[in-house]
Formats: C-alpha cells, sequence, structure tokens
C-alpha cells in the first residue's frame, strides 16, 4: 500500500509535467490545426534559459535559492514567450494558408533548428545545477517502508493545477479566449467579424510558450539536469497525452499527461520497467480505437 | 570582381587536387560519439587521438609520411556508426581508431571487415566485439566478462550479506556488463534482489527509485553510462535511498559526480589502473595538463591506441591493413602510455586488470574517484 501510494505521487509529478508541455501542444492545434512538433524543443530551450539564469544569479550574484529560482522562471517564460514568438512569425505564418503539410514540415525543420542551435552554443554535454530545494515529507513513517513526498514534487503539481484553472479561465471567460475559439471554429469567418486572428495565433504561441518554460523550469528544478537532445522524450511523450485526452482540450491535456505519468510509473512498480512505454502506448491505441477523438476531445465537424 | 574570386577559387581547387598525391599521407578515422549523451567519451577519444597524432607528425610521421585524421561523429547511436564507417570507407581510410559504444562497435565493424579496413577500438568493452573473429579488428581495452567478474568478486568479498539490485540501460554494453556481473555474483552464491532495465536517454527514473526502495537493496550494481547512473543516484537521495551504486568504466567520467550531486560519494566503480599514473604518460599528461585538459580515463587509450598502430605500420613497413593486422596479432608487445600491448588471436589485449575506484570527496572539496582495489 504505501509502495503503491509512493507511485501515486511519482506518477502524477512525472504527468503533471508532460501535462504542462501538452497544453501548448494542444492549444496550438486546437486554434490552427497544427501539430506544432517544436513544441517539445521550446521545452527544452526553455529548461536552458532558467539553468543559464539560475547559475548567474545563485553563484554569480549569491542570490539564495528561491528567489533565483522565482526570478529565473519568470524570465525564461518571458524569454521563451519571444522566442515563440519570433518562431511563428518566421516559420509558421506564411504557411497558414498553404496546403496542410506546409507548416508541419517547417516545424519539424525549427525543431531540427532549436536542437542542434542549443548543441552548438552550449555543447552537447548534460549541464547540472547542483541539488536545491531537496527537503521531503515523511507521509508514512517507522513503517517498513517511508512514503516521501518532496517539496519539489508538491510545487509542480500545485503550479500544474494552479496554471490550468487560469487558462481555462482565459479560454472560457475572456475576450482572447472568445477570440481563440471563434479562430478554431472558423478562422475566415472571425476575421471577417473584427477578430484579429494573426494577433489571436501570435498569442496562443507565447501563451503555449510560457507554460513550457513552467515546465522546463520545473524540470530542471526536478531532474537537475538538461542537454540539448532533452526536447524529444518529453515533447514526444506530451504530444502522446494531448492526443490521449482529446487534442484540443486544455483539461484533456493534463488528464492525459496524468495518465501516461501514473501508467509509467505503475506498471514499473508491479511489471517491469522494461515495457513501461509500451504499456502506455498500449493505453493509447486502445483509448483511440473507441475513443477516436481521444478522453475528452469532441469529435471533429470536418471544416467545410 | 565576382570573376576574380571565381578564378581564385577554381585556382586553389585546382592546387589542392595537384598537392594531394605529392603528401602521401596514411588516412586514419577516428570515430566517436562527439555529440549525444556519451559526449564525454567522445572528446576523451576525440583528444587521446588528436594529441596521438600531432605528436608522432612532430616527430617525423610514420615510415616518413604524416597521419591525417578523419574525425567522424557516430553520436553513440547505431545507425550513425555505420554511416560513419561508410563514410571512412569512401574518403579512403585504411586505419581506424574506434568506436567508443560497444553497439556502435559491432555494426560500423562489419563494413570495415568487408572494405579491408583495421580498426581499433580503445573503448568497447562488450565480449561479442571480438568474439565474432574478424581479423581485422582490435581493442586496447578490456572486456567485461573481465571487468564483471572483478565486480562481481569485490561485491561478494566486501558486501557479505547485503542486498544487491542489478540495473542495466538496455545497451550491448549496460546489460553486457550487468550480466556478467550476474554470472559472477551467481556463481559465489549470490542472488540479486532486483533485475531490471531502465530507457537510456530518459530522465525521470523516481518509479525505478521506488522499486529499489522497496526491496530494500543496499548496493546497485549499474551497467550503463554515466548520465543515467548519475541521475539515478541524484533520485535515490532525493527520495532519501541510501543504497550505493556500482558501475563499470561506462561512469568513468568527472561528468558522473557533476550529474549525481553531492550522494555520489561512496559510489564505486571498476577501471583498469588509472594510466595517468603510469610513468610511461608522465610526459603526455603533461602536455594535456599544459593545454587545461584533464586527460581522464579513455584519453590515454585513445593515445596509446595511435602510438600502438603506428608501431605496428613501422614494423610491418607497410600501410597495408592485412599486414598491419599479422604485425599487430604476431609482433606485439607494443610499448605505450598505458603500458606494453600485446594482442591475442581474438584481437583482445593479453593483459586487462581491472581495479575498483570508489568516488570520494577530494581536499579541494571535489568528489573524485580514487582507486581502492590492487
Amino acid at each position: 500500500m504505501e509502495i503503491f501510494l509512493q507511485q501515486l505521487i511519482n506518477g502524477v509529478t512525472l504527468g503533471s509535467i508532460y501535462g504542462l508541455i501538452a497544453i501548448g501542444y494542444t492549444m496550438v492545434f486546437g486554434i490552427i490545426g497544427m501539430v506544432n512538433f517544436a513544441h517539445g524543443d521550446v521545452f527544452m530551450l526553455s529548461a536552458f534559459i532558467a539553468l543559464l539564469l539560475l547559475l548567474l544569479l545563485t553563484q554569480m550574484l549569491g542570490l539564495a535559492a528561491a528567489p533565483a529560482f522565482v526570478v529565473a522562471l519568470v524570465a525564461a517564460m518571458a524569454l521563451t514567450a519571444l522566442w515563440n514568438f519570433a518562431i511563428e512569425r518566421v516559420a509558421y505564418r506564411r504557411l497558414r494558408g498553404s496546403f496542410r503539410l506546409a507548416p508541419l514540415i517547417s516545424a519539424i525543420g525549427m525543431s531540427t533548428f532549436l536542437a542542434n542551435f542549443v548543441t552548438v552554443t552550449q555543447g552537447p554535454n548534460n549541464k547540472s545545477i547542483p541539488p536545491m530545494w531537496d527537503e521531503v515529507i515523511k507521509i508514512t513513517s517507522g513503517g517498513a517502508y517511508d512514503v516521501t513526498l518532496s517539496y519539489k514534487q508538491i510545487l509542480i503539481v500545485v503550479v500544474t493545477g494552479a496554471l490550468l484553472a487560469a487558462f481555462w479561465f482565459v479560454v472560457q471567460k475572456t475576450s482572447l479566449g472568445r477570440a481563440q475559439r471563434a479562430c478554431e471554429q472558423d478562422a475566415k469567418m472571425a476575421a471577417l467579424l473584427g477578430v484579429d486572428v494573426n494577433r489571436t495565433v501570435a498569442l496562443t504561441f507565447v501563451i503555449g510558450a510560457a507554460l513550457a518554460a513552467v515546465a522546463g523550469s520545473l524540470y530542471l528544478l526536478q531532474y537537475g539536469v538538461v542537454k540539448s537532445s532533452d526536447g524529444f522524450v518529453p515533447g514526444v511523450k506530451a504530444f502522446t497525452a494531448a492526443v490521449l485526452g482529446g487534442i484540443g482540450s486544455l483539461p484533456g491535456a493534463v488528464l492525459g499527461g496524468l495518465l501516461i505519468g501514473l501508467i509509467e510509473t505503475l506498471w514499473g512498480q508491479y511489471f517491469s520497467s522494461d515495457y513501461k512505454d509500451v504499456a502506455a502506448f498500449s493505453v493509447l491505441a486502445i483509448t483511440l480505437i473507441f475513443m477516436p477523438s481521444g478522453l475528452m476531445g469532441r469529435p471533429d465537424v470536418e471544416k467545410v | 570582381m565576382k570573376k576574380n574570386v571565381l578564378t581564385g577559387v577554381a585556382a586553389g581547387l585546382l592546387a589542392a587536387l595537384l598537392a594531394g598525391p605529392a603528401y602521401a599521407q596514411i588516412k586514419v578515422g577516428v570515430g566517436s560519439p562527439i555529440t549525444g549523451s556519451d559526449a564525454a567519451f567522445g572528446a576523451q577519444i576525440r583528444n587521446g587521438a588528436e594529441q596521438a597524432a600531432a605528436d608522432i607528425n612532430a616527430a617525423g610521421g610514420v615510415l616518413g609520411q604524416k597521419l591525417e585524421l578523419s574525425i567522424g561523429d557516430d553520436a553513440g547511436d547505431s545507425k550513425q556508426g555505420r554511416s560513419v564507417a561508410n563514410k571512412f570507407v569512401g574518403e579512403g581510410v585504411t586505419f581506424v581508431v574506434g568506436h567508443f559504444n560497444s553497439a556502435v562497435t559491432m555494426p560500423a565493424s562489419d563494413v570495415y571487415n568487408e572494405a579491408g579496413v583495421l580498426e581499433i577500438s580503445p573503448g568497447s568493452t562488450n565480449p561479442q566485439v571480438t568474439e565474432r573473429g574478424y581479423p581485422l579488428l582490435f581493442r586496447t581495452c578490456g572486456r567485461d566478462d573481465q571487468q564483471g567478474a572483478v565486480a562481481a568478486k569485490y561485491l561478494v568479498e566486501h558486501a557479505k550479506g547485503k542486498k544487491i539490485a542489478i540495473i542495466h540501460d538496455k545497451s550491448t554494453y549496460g546489460k553486457g556488463l550487468a550480466d556478467e556481473a550476474r554470472k559472477g555474483l551467481a556463481a559465489a552464491g549470490v542472488k540479486e534482489v532486483m533485475y531490471e532495465g531502465l530507457n537510456k536517454g530518459e530522465k525521470d527514473f523516481s518509479a525505478m527509485v521506488s522499486k529499489i526502495k522497496s526491496v530494500d537493496a543496499d548496493i546497485i550494481f549499474f551497467g550503463g553510462y554515466f548520465t543515467e547512473g548519475g541521475l539515478l543516484v541524484r533520485q535515490m537521495r532525493d527520495q532519501g535511498v541510501k543504497a550505493i551504486i556500482m558501475g563499470g568504466d561506462g561512469i568513468a567520467s568527472q561528468e558522473f559526480a557533476s550529474i549525481a550531486g553531492p550522494g555520489v560519494e561512496g559510489s564505486l566503480m571498476t577501471f583498469p589502473p588509472d594510466p595517468r599514473k603510469r610513468p610511461e604518460a608522465a610526459a603526455v599528461v603533461k602536455a594535456f595538463e599544459a593545454k587545461g585538459y584533464n586527460p581522464e580515463t579513455y584519453t590515454l587509450y585513445s593515445y596509446a591506441t595511435m602510438q600502438v598502430l603506428k608501431q605496428a605500420i613501422e614494423k610491418a613497413k607497410s600501410t597495408d591493413p592485412t599486414a598491419v593486422a599479422k604485425t599487430l596479432h604476431e609482433a606485439g608487445p607494443f610499448p605505450s602510455v598505458i603500458g606494453d600491448i600485446a594482442f591475442d588471436a581474438k584481437g583482445d589485449v593479453t593483459r586487462a586488470d581491472y581495479t575498483v575506484y570508489e568516488w570520494r570527496k577530494g581536499p579541494d572539496g571535489k568528489v573524485t574517484y580514487v582507486q581502492i582495489g590492487d
């Protein structure tokens, strides 16, 4: 039982990070129907920005860990948002009217560019930060097995929950959200009715990048190392989470992330870690057979 | 103006074409993971080979010819290793120093074997590498059956009654080493409490750590490379698991300690006796240190590989790979910075001696590996 609880904690933490990245995939897909394959690398880039700022603030300016992390997080969100704004401007906007595959290929190109850009400027090796904030709470103690919960894990889960709630509110209740939903349904009609489509899409990319930066900074805090090829595996897992949850749906993305995280950890505990990815992807395949639009996605209405 | 530039380029190309045959050079390919997660080892192999080639060329070259290096990045990946091998063959390379990962050396050596290229690996330790009977394939490092046996012997002697878990990274090298250690432990009647593989390239091993915690392991024997090994240590300490990790030559890089964090102290590792401490290596080590580079673990193996190649070519008085291979097999030992090297019929070194190291905090507060076995 204790072990189950511990693996639950591990799975929810991992799943929250997947979920945060998945929100970026799902928002972009929702609004322009494009899978932004560069999103995993934007996430990796944000982790590097956070790493550089964190090392600068703590080791050169002598700031304490907690304020340094907050500053690094906010700065990483701003800088990554700027990057993604530029990426959308340069690589995607001109292709929006063209055939469906063009922006997709452009996104794959951008993904390769970002990974190589970081390899060239930061080197191909792992970059690490010293462990920080590693206090743990013992939930059960005295028994055969101490279940531990670290402050970092609490932070990751709380931040994911809060951001999901905040962006759910933005999409459902604000004028920006209304514009987003209008563009999602019919961009041309929305433009005719006075919605600035370019601005709305750009803002969606900015928001997606800011969320990726939160995930990147938390990832760095939790695992302590990052390298230039780290965009790939979390990117693929998060994309899977978005599809599992129903692409286009914000709570679906987080739900999908949590499910994948939990399947991976619980399968690893009770069966074998060797096949945890097989388990996660099997669940995806089975879900899609019975629910083709994912757990919380709406059936795709063909746009004419 | 544009015309002038073009003329210049054409003239340059012509000069290069004419100059080509004028200097007969021996082309040596250096294949290693320059990028990817094992890049720290790639840098070691590359730096060692480049320094050795520079030193040999400065001293007059080989048979009056200069060594010309071609660097290939295999990224630690089998498929890329194969394409690097094809690239080398296409360039007319006849000798290769490399590759590092066993999973890369094996497919690459198929290409070399077919094209008649002589390959000496400074770091591929999986037994299968030389068991396939390729006459042109050699290695200057030891084998994982030797390494695994040394690790198992150490664990049997020093960890009586402790619970041992075996974790590997599913790679040719990692799983091979873990299986050899497991075999050694089983021969001594020790049964592991857990045997599992993790995914190379992933970062989250928290589920595996919780499982290690649930079987209450005291020692983890880890078959794999420093990135995953370091992360495993870091995440064990995060969950309050005090188990000690023991790895092989795959964690023999200072990066292991920087990834693992302060919890790395006490970790164990098998590697041959530190080549930097050999009297033969003193001058070379000094030359590296003058450049601000610490010639860690496989750097000197790569340097030695180039030295052995040079001597074999000179002794054979030929740059024909088959003749050089015959010399390597028969005319040893060849003195090098890691000691005298002779090869057996399979292409393995006749003397491979692994010993045990512990990661300890030094007087400067930095954790590094210190030899504790003999």
